[in-house]
């Protein structure tokens, strides 16, 4: 095995026994060097962080507006028109709408089961009211994998009939997701929100072009 | 059917005395193994967080921390999780050989501490040919690893078995030839002989006794990390080729085994090397005979000491092992050879016969000596001052685009915690 590869020659190196100890000397000061440069990065500042406690702002809030987090759909400007429930691949968003004697549709159900959504983003698309959106929280990991399913309606709402430009502005994002999924955000510990006061607000502008 | 134990066992190993007296030494025996397999425990544990420390440090991240304060808990998280993991053998293994093999490799590096002294008087037993001893005991590892790459009937896994009793047997030559060296210096084989023909101070270690005893450590180490598979020369796992080479097979407790070893055998290659060349256990400025003199509190304070001392000078070199690794990559097979056989053999050859002739022809404490001990000191004085130089160097080379890009100072010496 050895001797069918050719001999080690470095490009500079005599061969022989000058080379031989050439070879040692090459070897023994490039360990040095690179011993060197290891130890030179105990010294320097980790590029990673401990997450989430070290975390300076957190995390949701320095993500783009286009990120694509968990869902979450304001139902002051939902329809009922089931556009996104067809549009799921997957089959991941459940709404029932029942007529009551007083002839007004009303939400009775609307479920996102968000362990199986995929965050592609299709039924906010195809949300023609702008009541499903993606909000950018992204810290949902839980015990029980039925917590996972959203269940937005409380009790039945009407479905919105707002004419165009009347509609109620959107909420926060994330608000929303906090009152539909408790205990939102970072397992172990809460990060420092106070350092990002006064810093913009991220509610701004969510939605469509 | 205790006592009748002890009568057989009285006869086979031909021991004087009562019968009676074979149980107290029995459970003497028993202690005692219990003792160093804890001290495995509590060393390999938490060494295998420190290194991932380091690693994290060498590679610009934090390493583990979130078991425990700084994450120190989580070499017990990792056994835990092992050791409910369930133990599956193959269905094509060789069943008796796939189980018995990490035992076999684990044994063989317990064995080693039977003679490894700790401290003044805390060793096991100082066997007269205790450095022979520990060389001959460590090749029962390459009987473990043939057997688990073997048994396990799985290609990844033989290969691995195959390279490794390749690697260990040849290793053991500039291994065995550059502790040749101690042993012409000393004049003994016996590891405490070895400590106390050394002193406390360094000039009166073996490492600096001259400087081809001074080469003779970096070639006994090398073969040494070798011998123990440790990067650069971890070519029986090579994750990137073999997946994790003869212990691919194995899970839950039985593959603890295999990292038991391998960690608690860092221990070994640092002591060896601290006996060898560092002074072993010896107190700067006390003579052993203060130690072995006194008693009572005075005689278990000067053993804490002498283990302190002991502890500190392998943990540096458990360090350095560590930081290797994390630095140089790994050989290929050939180049494995090529460094062992046509390197570190002649070097070894030649340095125990330089050293040979040195002990020859230079009596202790002529002028000469004193001459050679300050040109090796001097070695090492520059290796270390050319060491931190090159480190500050590559540091200070970063410092301004660090800054520019980050806005930050880069400088965040070890002791801040992340
Ligand atoms: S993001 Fe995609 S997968 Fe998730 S609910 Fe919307 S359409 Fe379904
Ligand atoms: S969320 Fe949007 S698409 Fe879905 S039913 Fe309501 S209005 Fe229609």
């Amino acid at each position: 095995m050895v001797s069918a590869l050719p001999p080690a020659v470095t490009p500079g190196n005599p061969g022989g026994v000058r080379g031989w100890v050439g070879h040692i000397v090459r070897t023994a000061s490039s360990i040095l060097e690179g011993l060197a440069v290891t130890l030179s990065w105990a010294f320097r500042r980790p590029y990673t962080i401990q997450y989430p406690d070290k975390v300076e702002v957190p995390v949701p809030e320095t993500l783009p507006e286009a990120y694509r987090g968990i869902l979450e759909v304001d139902l002051r400007l939902c329809t009922g028109c089931l556009q996104c429930e067809k549009t799921c691949p997957i089959q991941c968003i459940s709404i029932s709408i029942e007529k009551g004697e007083d002839a007004v549709r009303r939400l009775t159900r609307f479920d996102i089961d968000i362990s199986r959504c995929m965050y592609c983003g299709l039924c906010s698309e195809s949300c023609a009211f702008d009541a499903l959106a993606h909000s950018n929280q992204f810290e949902a990991a839980r015990q029980d994998i039925s917590e996972l399913t959203l269940h937005f309606v409380r009790e039945p709402v009407p479905v919105a009939r707002h004419k165009a430009g009347e509609a109620p502005p959107r909420r926060p994002r994330g608000e929303i997701l906090r009152e539909v999924l408790p205990g939102l955000g970072p397992v172990m510990s809460p990060p420092a929100r106070d350092r990002r006061a006064g810093q913009g607000d991220p509610s701004s502008g969510e939605g469509k072009p | 059917m205790l006592r009748l134990i002890a009568q057989r066992l009285q006869s086979w190993l031909n021991l004087p005395g009562e019968t009676g007296a074979v149980l107290p030494a029995l459970a003497v025996m028993l202690g005692a193994a219990l003792l160093a397999f804890v001290f495995i425990a509590f060393f390999a544990g938490p060494v295998t967080w420190w290194e991932r420390r380091v690693a994290g440090r060498v590679m610009s991240r934090i390493g583990p921390n979130r078991v425990g304060p700084q994450g120190v808990l989580q070499w017990l998280a990792d056994g835990l999780k092992s050791f409910l993991k369930e133990d599956i053998v193959p269905a094509a293994a060789d069943r008796p050989l796939f189980l018995f093999a990490p035992y076999l490799f684990f044994g063989g590096y317990m064995a080693t501490f039977v003679v490894l002294p700790f401290g003044a008087h805390l060793v096991a037993t100082d066997l007269s040919v205790g450095l022979l001893y520990l060389i001959a005991i460590s090749g029962l590892v390459v009987v473990g690893i043939l057997m688990a790459g073997w048994g396990s009937n799985n290609k990844w896994a033989l290969f691995g078995g195959i390279r490794s009793a390749a690697q260990l047997v040849s290793y053991e030559i500039p291994s065995a030839f550059s502790l040749l060296a101690v042993v012409l210096a000393t004049g003994t084989l016996s590891m405490q002989g070895i400590v106390r023909a050394q002193g406390g101070w360094p000039w009166e270690w073996l490492l600096f006794r001259n400087p081809l005893l001074f080469g003779m450590f970096f070639v006994s180490f090398a073969a040494s990390l070798a011998e123990n598979n440790r990067t650069p020369f971890d070519l029986p796992e090579g994750e990137s080729e073999l997946v994790a080479g003869y212990h691919v097979e194995y899970s839950g407790m039985r593959f603890l085994w295999f990292m038991f070893a391998e960690w608690g055998n860092l221990w070994v290659i640092a002591s060896l090397a601290t006996v060898g060349f560092l002074g072993g256990w010896q107190i700067p400025g006390v003579r052993p005979e203060v130690i072995d003199q006194s008693t009572g509190w005075a005689f278990a304070g000067w053993q804490a000491l002498s283990f302190l001392v002991f502890a500190g000078k392998a943990s540096m070199l458990v360090l350095f092992a560590i930081q290797i690794r994390w630095t140089l990559p790994r050989l290929r097979v050939d180049q494995m050879m090529i460094v062992c056989w046509k390197y570190l053999v002649p070097l070894a050859l030649l340095g125990s016969a330089g050293v040979l002739v040195l002990v020859a022809l230079v009596p202790e404490g002529s002028p000469v000596d004193w001459f050679l001990r300050a040109v090796s000191l001097g070695l090492g004085l520059w290796l270390i001052i050319a060491y931190v130089r090159k480190a500050r160097a590559a540091y200070l080379a970063d410092r301004e685009p660090y800054r520019r890009l980050e806005g930050k100072d880069p400088w965040y010496p070890p002791y801040r915690l992340p």
